[in-house]
């Protein structure tokens, strides 16, 4: 990128809570000096100065769940160079795509008052699922650091490295006590990628997940964990099945739980 | 004949997705619609089958800008169902809380999405390099309600410490002590921010209303107390659905709210809170109240910036006093043992009061939830305020027109992310 030319950011929103660029002016004196550095063309919630793309860099919040939004991120990543999607939305349909696995086992028949009124796709989907996404910052919501870290790697012109350890190795590193083993409270951070500082057992409770599965992540074991400590089949399930549960890793996990037998098995060992 | 449509195709600074229409015809609106376009995401579906001990980790998600407002709702309904005594300390700690969410969202307001409609940039940014030191200083007290939330929750932005029967963790009192000298500083911000938002030239659009807040005898509400109207009503949480009710539009993705008894909209949020709790406020709150010019009874929606300002005096008063009286909840946590039936609360979110129901079983499960946020409750009012404001400016340029919608808009600092995920979904079961 030239020296002259401020490179063009746009940062989008879907569905979502708002809450990872939230992040962004939460940054605060950093983000004034980020703005600085770069021209910031398309941020509705900060500013009403909105251009058209190109835009070099994009970083979009939000699932994709209604036929609009399956149509603007398509024209996003036209007009985008870098297509960053950020959290746990954005990454795996968020906590809205519980309602993917409700629509088609607890619930026979939704209905709005009116329901005419309302366009909505049968599933909260991952934006990488309708088009190619350049790099993806897991997380809810999404970690500051990481998120203006990987925003200054992409506007020196790298990809940046994000970790995929677990929260457990994170907490080892703090000297945390493990709340399992202690306390006998179920936690999803064996199988979760670490990125938020191993905040909830730091906190006296488990990890429910926010940052999505590790790499790689061994949920047959850990489910058959949450077995022996008394959980039943599907209470052991939805631990998997919530804020990042339709992550693949994670959706499969729970499914297992549900419907295999293998974890009970490897838990009635001794 | 002379007609012209305005169309704002993205509300900018505003949280979520709306877009303003408005049409008129020789003087006359022919249509004018605030069209809520922000995708639905059925939060009250898929909390049925939930345990109740997940709902604190699954309504934050709801806003990032007000979680603690999600989380307080929904855990002081449920601890009144299950008959849960908190530990000595929490009602304390879940205030202080509060306080920095109020902090943290009201100068996010003030600065950053509103005072630049005031002085005529597109955002704060822009604002920065003509004014460096007020942005600063905004910026700073906005820190400090952010890291008031971590102390406490863990984090600003959807907290995990919050529990049903107290807190995953209780602060040590040296952590929070280590707050009172940046709190101290901020307070004495106030009175000058309080200035330079009375020194704002802004518009003005009385009309007649009926505000609706809690009110509480002790103190400024937050987490507790009966509701109040400014037209004399009187109620509880508990008839909350008897008394209000959300109807369907077609051009919103979001539930627009109305008075059962008279179909009429009605008004939530900081200016509400300060008409009917005015013997309640903090000795520098009543003093910024009058150097901003808000007189009472106000029913001038033009007047919610200095409410926030006012408030803002409110919550770094109360966390002083709050932090120096600190005593750690010992254990955090009480016992809960869930039983069947209905849990309803109302708390004071910065942006109006938030109602909370669950249906329970004896298990813990949430069978049905409903939530009614702030600003669905305010759309429709919104909506009446454009009607009543445009005829008066509608010699204004196109431009001018524009912002001034914005505006009316913005008085409400309304969160459409909110207001959007509680389209009513009939849900039977196999």
């Amino acid at each position: 990128m030239s020296a002259k030319v401020k490179p063009r950011v746009a940062v989008f929103k879907m569905a979502s809570c708002d809450g990872c660029q939230l992040q962004l002016l939460d940054a605060e004196e950093a983000l004034l000096e980020l703005a600085g550095a770069i021209d910031i063309v398309n941020f509705a919630e900060a500013s009403s100065h909105i251009e058209p793309g190109p835009y070099d860099v994009t970083l979009v919040e939000g699932s994709v769940s209604t036929p609009e939004t399956e149509e603007q991120i398509k024209e996003i990543r036209e007009q985008s160079k870098v297509l960053v999607t950020i959290g746990a939305c954005a990454t795996s349909g968020g906590v809205q795509a519980l309602r993917n696995i409700a629509d088609t086992d607890a619930f026979v028949h939704t209905v709005y008052p009116t329901p005419e009124f309302v366009k909505t796709l049968e599933d909260s989907h991952p934006i990488s699922d309708f088009v190619k996404v350049d790099l993806e910052l897991t997380g809810c919501p999404v970690d500051r650091g990481e998120l203006l870290g990987a925003v200054t790697a992409l506007l020196n012109g790298t990809m940046p490295r994000v970790s995929t350890s677990p929260v457990c190795v994170e907490c080892k590193r703090r000297g945390y006590v493990c709340v399992i083993v202690a306390n006998g409270e179920p936690c999803l951070g064996p199988v979760t990628r670490t990125g938020c500082g191993a905040l909830c057992p730091g906190f006296g409770r488990g990890c429910y997940g926010c940052f999505g599965p590790s790499q790689p992540p061994n949920t047959e074991a850990l489910g058959a964990r949450f077995l022996t400590l008394g959980l039943s089949k599907k209470e052991a399930a939805d631990k998997f099945r919530f804020i990042t549960g339709w992550a693949p890793a994670f959706r499969e996990a729970a499914d297992a739980m549900e419907n295999g037998d293998r974890p009970e098995k490897e838990a009635a060992k001794p | 004949m002379t007609h012209r449509s305005v169309e704002v195709p993205v509300i900018a600074r505003v949280e979520g997705e709306g877009a303003l229409h408005l049409s008129v015809s020789d003087h006359e609106i022919v249509d004018l619609r605030l069209e809520i376009y922000e995708p639905p995401r059925f939060f009250e579906a898929f909390l049925a089958g939930r345990h109740f001990s997940e709902v604190p980790d699954i309504v934050p998600r709801i806003c990032g800008i007000c979680p603690v407002a999600y989380q307080m709702s929904a855990i002081h309904g449920l601890e009144l169902l299950f008959g849960v005594e908190v530990p000595g300390g929490t009602r304390e700690l879940r205030r202080l809380l509060y306080c920095g969410e109020w902090i943290e969202s009201h100068v996010l307001h003030v600065f950053l999405l509103a005072a630049p409609d005031f002085l005529g940039f597109d955002n704060a940014i822009e604002m920065a390099k003509v004014a460096p030191d007020l942005v600063k200083t905004a910026l700073e007290m906005k820190r400090v309600g952010n890291d008031l939330m971590a102390a406490i929750g863990g984090r600003e932005i959807h907290p995990v410490s919050p529990r049903v029967g107290g807190f995953s963790k209780a602060p040590r009192r040296r952590d929070l002590e280590a707050f009172l000298p940046r709190l101290e500083w901020a307070l004495g911000e106030m009175p000058g921010i309080a200035d330079f938002v009375a020194g704002l030239s802004s518009p003005s659009l009385p009309r007649p209303t009926e505000m609706v807040s809690l009110v509480h005898p002790d103190e400024y509400p937050m987490n507790e107390g009966s509701l109040g109207s400014t037209t004399g009503r009187s109620f509880d949480a508990s008839t909350f659905e008897e008394v209000t009710r959300e109807v369907h539009v077609e051009h919103s993705n979001a539930l627009h709210s109305e008075m059962i008894d008279k179909g009429t909209p009605y008004f939530v949020g900081p200016l509400a809170r300060v008409n009917l709790n005015a013997d309640r406020l903090t000795p520098v709150a009543r003093d910024c109240m009058d150097r901003t010019g808000l007189s009472l009874p106000q029913a001038d929606p033009f007047f919610s910036m200095a409410a926030r300002v006012v408030e803002t005096a409110v919550a770094i008063e109360e966390s002083i006093r709050l932090i120096r009286g600190y005593e750690p909840p010992e254990p955090p946590m009480a016992e809960v043992k869930p039983r069947a039936g209905r849990a309803m609360w109302v708390t004071e979110a910065p942006r109006g009061i938030l109602y909370h129901r669950y249906d329970v079983d004896d298990d813990g499960r949430i069978l049905e939830a409903k939530i009614v946020p702030p600003t669905s409750q305010n759309l429709r009012h919104m909506e009446e305020d454009l009607r009543l404001f445009v005829p008066d400016v509608l010699d204004s340029s196109d431009e001018d027109l524009t912002r001034m919608c914005e505006m009316v808009v913005r008085n409400y600092d309304p969160c459409i992310s909110c207001a959007t995920h509680f389209l009513r979904l009939d849900i039977k079961r196999t």
